[in-house]
């Protein structure tokens, strides 16, 4: 089980949570859950979603691994210069 | 419209062309005569992208004619080096890192070489204003001014 | 896939020297190739023809004038773009944007283009084509785009993000929130409150080389496109799905890039050219004039920013708490979304709250601009720091130190930060001699914190050994600034072989796998843990290949120092074998030898910089001098330390020329007034002093080299420096920027009249 945290414009998709509990052995599957509970995620999961594993901002990378017990941000993808 | 013949010296050799009366130096070497060192980057005067020396005069080639090279001597960046032989400037520029895209790069060293014949010795001050007519945005111009000092160095020892 | 990308901690012999660019000598002789300086055989001119109008609606265009010109070989309108978005918002935007399809949303947005034998014939095409406008009223300012009473600009638009769904269409496409703890309870624990309004204006990238592409299409849907662009597999793919081809058979090769800063991040002209193409039968060349690129490029939002900041009287920052509103031009965006998201990024912070809101208005659609939103943000929040300081009756310096985040703290984004520079970046500021040098009069020091994220993202790179052992490095980020020469330092280092036996390119769409676009700082960073990893796989091969030239297991061959040597004792005889020696013989060991790598590269590690300057105030007239100004910034581990220099002075210059003059001024008429060099003035070499830079390395965990991206952070302390520095200067907050002479002048006339009522 881990306690994801929605941020920003991501809690309205959840119906306004922002901290979910979820039991995901990766991104894949934490994603798998988020749109088959979360309807609204799908679009939004799409369009792509940065996930900060303990501090460090990953992509959406399937096979990333969540560790038990670790603090997960999901976090909408960013653009830069 | 009937095009203009011109007869004149690009980089030392003698060159014919047609061109529009209405069509820019710049347009003439970059289009007609291949020459794409010179850039265009806003084509009103403002950039220096395009800069080139008409008869020992600094100037951008988006505001002279094309026409009004007739019996002139031009220089452009192609003509900087001696063969394989860089000009001090060409050599400086690149051990400063005083280019990062590098599209302004050309219209530097074209300002900078007028400058140094002009000025052999140039205080930071004077390299300043003499090249301010040239637009860099990558740089900050730091790492373009220090190696227009070094360049005045080596040229003045040589 | 089992690379390791872990900081190992290794000593380096080629990183972090400082070699001549791969791409010099081309560069410094005019012989650079940029989006301009290519032609093809039988090639056409495009040219656009634009909206004078920042808000009207299409009622017809007849074209049928401009296509009986001689010369002209094809006319298009947005009916030659049909839609083939498939409901993807965002596609769409850009499909509207690269040309208006019912609605001309700013001035400059395309409504038509000719393809024509010359310049000359195109243009007299383009006054040819006759458009019928139903004038709407506009828009252009953010704060006068949220007011109820304000136009729409597109009556779609629900505001997103809020608690009740909206009844009414808004120009407000979203609102966002960030943030943790109870900002309400901490300002009830602050001794002191500073709380201020801060606008900035529109700026541009203001790169010299305008957008230039060529483009041909071929009747069996095969076609090319040359374009100045920061991510060509990115251009094809927008491109692909936009005119229906398949991306595999459109390649795009990026020519050198005359600059871009987030500018040539997104498609503009392309699919107009590539469809001029298509209907002509041509290529097409498509240059843009440097009036088009400021009209209906991709500026930056203007903003319109409300901080409170409060503090106890021993300097902790018990609350911060700031609304943000940035301009998106007419389509969504999420810019105040990231200003939201790095305004207080800088601090550690118990309660915190950020709101953005993304306000659409008549003006060219926002894209991306260093570091973007994050310069603005700063800006307001590190004036108010200041201020907040002052009060107090704190060092500036000792107070953001006091409250600077560090490892272990929660970001004010929402996750927890591991080894971060924005400590010792202060550090360095507060021992650096610039900081004690003497200032004259109507002179002030400011000095002020900025932060960027940093990306990775897809990479993909091919590392190829000829016969005589030199290595080709092929990489698929546009070199924006000298990524090439980096790259190859850093093949040099695995492979353990001279530099100067390196080349890298940059690879075309069809030569590579996908690459991400060189943006979020990524270019360096990504590219060089691919071409590690490619080159661990080569050396995996060469280790295989001298085993096979010794006649044992590969399990006894270590690669040292560029070399294959054989391990254990039986094989004490052996000697070494150099790449070189392995690579000639690779025609008869197995092949050529080659390294690839795919990989999404992670863990960016956050990026801080402090810097200082001082400003000189002349009280007559409100112009001011930059008289000195230092970068501090953290780059992880400088692989090519002159062109992390060139990165955190490019980025302060523009900074400085944001801050002090560059702005969008548009008309009552919401005509861009300012559209050229001349009165969008950018800093020249005579309005800066040199740039002093210092370099941290503070090893990011998650790169073999401890890299971190450092292309975007110097542009975002600037603003508040220079304010900061305008206020010790003469005594006044500006909170306008950019802080031209007739703004400083006005606030300096107002302290004088409130002084001597």
């Amino acid at each position: 089980m881990v306690e994801v945290t929605l941020w920003g414009s991501l809690g309205a998709a959840a119906g306004g949570q922002s901290k979910l509990d979820i039991e995901a052995k990766d991104i894949r599957e934490l994603f798998r859950k988020l749109s088959e509970q979360y309807p609204a995620f799908e679009p939004l999961i799409d369009r792509g979603i940065a996930v900060a594993i303990d501090g460090t901002i990953y992509r959406d990378t399937w096979s990333k691994e969540l560790p038990p017990g670790a603090e997960i941000f999901l976090l909408p993808r960013l653009a830069g210069g | 419209m009937a095009g203009v013949a011109v007869s004149t010296t690009i980089n030392g050799d003698h060159v014919e062309y047609l061109c529009q009366p209405d069509e820019t130096l710049l347009e003439v070497l970059r289009d007609r005569l291949g020459l794409t060192g010179a850039k265009e980057g806003c084509g009103t005067g403002d950039c220096g992208a395009c800069s080139v020396i008409v008869d020992d005069r600094l100037v951008c080639s988006c505001l002279v004619l094309g026409a009004e090279a007739e019996g002139r001597q031009i220089e452009t960046i192609e003509g900087m080096a001696h063969g394989d032989q860089l000009h001090p400037l060409q050599q400086k520029f690149l051990e400063h890192a005083a280019l990062q895209c590098g599209i302004c790069t050309p219209g530097f060293l074209i300002a900078a070489k007028d400058l140094l014949a002009k000025n052999p010795d140039p205080t930071e001050e004077e390299i300043r204003f003499g090249l301010a007519g040239n637009l860099c945005r990558c740089t900050g111009y730091d790492k373009i001014v220090r190696a227009v000092q070094d360049a005045a160095n080596v040229m003045k020892g040589a | 896939m089992n690379f390791d990308p872990r900081y190992s901690g290794r000593s380096f012999t080629s990183v972090g020297t400082r070699p001549i660019r791969p791409d010099g000598v081309d560069k410094v002789t005019g012989r650079a190739r940029y989006g301009a300086d290519f032609n093809m055989a039988g090639q056409l001119v495009g040219r656009i023809l634009r909206s004078p109008h920042a808000h009207a609606i299409i009622r017809k265009i007849d074209t049928s004038k401009a296509e009986k010109l001689a010369g002209v070989k094809a006319v298009i309108t947005a009916k030659d773009l049909p839609d083939l978005t498939d409901g993807d918002a965002a596609m769409y935007d850009i499909l509207d944007n690269s040309m208006a399809r019912t609605k001309a949303l700013y001035d400059g947005h395309a409504v038509a283009a000719v393809a024509a034998i010359d310049a000359r014939t195109a243009r007299q095409a383009l006054k040819l084509i006759e458009v019928d406008y139903e004038v709407l009223p506009h828009v252009t300012d953010v704060d006068e785009a949220m007011k109820h009473s304000a136009p729409l600009i597109n009556d779609a638009i629900f505001t997103e993000g809020l608690e009740e769904k909206p009844v009414k269409p808004s120009n407000v496409t979203k609102r966002t929130q960030y943030g943790h703890g109870d900002v309400h309870q901490g300002f009830g624990e602050a001794d002191f409150v500073v709380e201020r309004s801060f606008k900035t204006e529109q700026t541009h990238q203001g790169y010299i080389e305008p957008h230039a592409c060529v483009a041909s299409v071929n009747p069996d849907g095969t076609a090319d496109l040359w374009v100045c662009t920061q991510g060509h597999f990115v251009y094809r793919q927008h491109c692909a799905q936009l005119l229906g081809l398949e991306a595999s058979k459109l390649r795009v090769t990026s020519s050198e890039i005359g600059g871009g800063f987030g500018g040539k991040t997104h498609v503009w002209a392309e699919p107009v050219a590539l469809a001029l193409s298509r209907k002509a039968g041509r290529p097409v060349k498509l240059v843009m004039t440097r009036d088009e690129v400021f009209r209906a490029s991709g500026p930056t939002s203007a903003t319109s920013i409300d901080v409170k900041i409060g503090a106890k009287k021993d300097g902790t920052i018990t609350a911060a708490e700031a609304t943000l509103r940035y301009s998106c031009g007419p389509y969504a965006g999420m810019w105040a979304e990231i200003g939201a998201m790095t305004a207080f990024a800088c601090y550690k912070l118990e309660n915190v709250k950020t709101v953005g809101y993304e306000v659409l208005v008549n003006r060219p659609k926002t894209a991306a601009y260093r570091a973007p939103s994050a310069p603005m943000a700063a800006f307001a929040v590190e004036s108010a720091v200041d201020e907040l300081a002052k009060e107090i009756g704190i060092d500036p310096v000792d107070f953001r130190i006091k409250n600077a985040a560090q490892e272990g703290t929660r970001a004010s984004y929402g996750p927890v930060y591991g080894p971060i520079g924005i400590g010792p970046t202060l550090e360095a500021v507060k021992n650096h001699p610039h900081m004690k040098a003497p200032l004259g009069t109507n002179q002030g020091r400011g000095m002020a914190c900025g932060f960027w994220f940093n990306f990775g993202g897809q990479t993909c790179t091919d590392l190829n050994i000829g016969m005589d052992g030199s290595v080709s490095l092929a990489v698929g980020t546009v070199d924006v600034g000298g990524s090439r020469a980096s790259l190859s330092l850093v093949a040099a280092e695995e492979l353990g072989i001279d530099y100067a036996h390196v080349k890298a390119i940059v690879a075309d769409t069809s030569s590579l796998g996908y690459n991400d676009m060189t943006d979020g700082s990524r270019g360096t960073f990504s590219s060089s843990m691919a071409t590690i990893s490619a080159a661990r796989n080569a050396i995996k091969i060469l280790r295989e290949r001298a085993a096979q030239m010794w006649d044992i297991s590969v399990d006894d061959v270590a690669w040292e120092k560029g070399h294959a040597v054989a391990k254990g004792e039986k094989h004490g005889n052996l000697g070494k074998l150099s790449l070189k020696e392995i690579a000639a013989e690779s025609g008869k060991t197995g092949g050529p030898i080659a390294g690839h790598s795919e990989l999404v590269a992670d863990g960016a590690g956050v990026s801080f910089a402090t810097h200082i300057c001082d400003i000189e105030v002349d009280p007559e007239t409100g112009s001011t001098r930059v008289l000195r100004y230092t970068v501090v910034q953290d780059a992880g581990k400088a692989v090519h330390p002159t062109y992390v220099e060139g990165q955190y002075q490019g980025g302060a210059a523009q900074g400085i020329g944001w801050a002090l003059n560059e702005e969008y001024i548009y008309g009552k008429d919401g005509r861009l007034q300012n559209p050229g060099f001349l009165d969008y003035r950018i800093p020249v070499c005579s309005d800066l002093p040199m740039i002093d830079t210092q370099i941290l390395e503070i090893p990011n965990p998650n790169h073999p080299y401890g890299v971190r991206g450092v292309g975007e952070t110097s542009i975002v302390p600037p603003l508040a420096a220079i304010a900061n520095a305008v206020s010790n200067a003469v005594g006044v907050r500006m909170s306008h920027i950019p802080m031209s002479p007739p703004r400083i002048l006005a606030a300096l006339e107002a302290e004088r009249e409130r002084f001597s009522r």
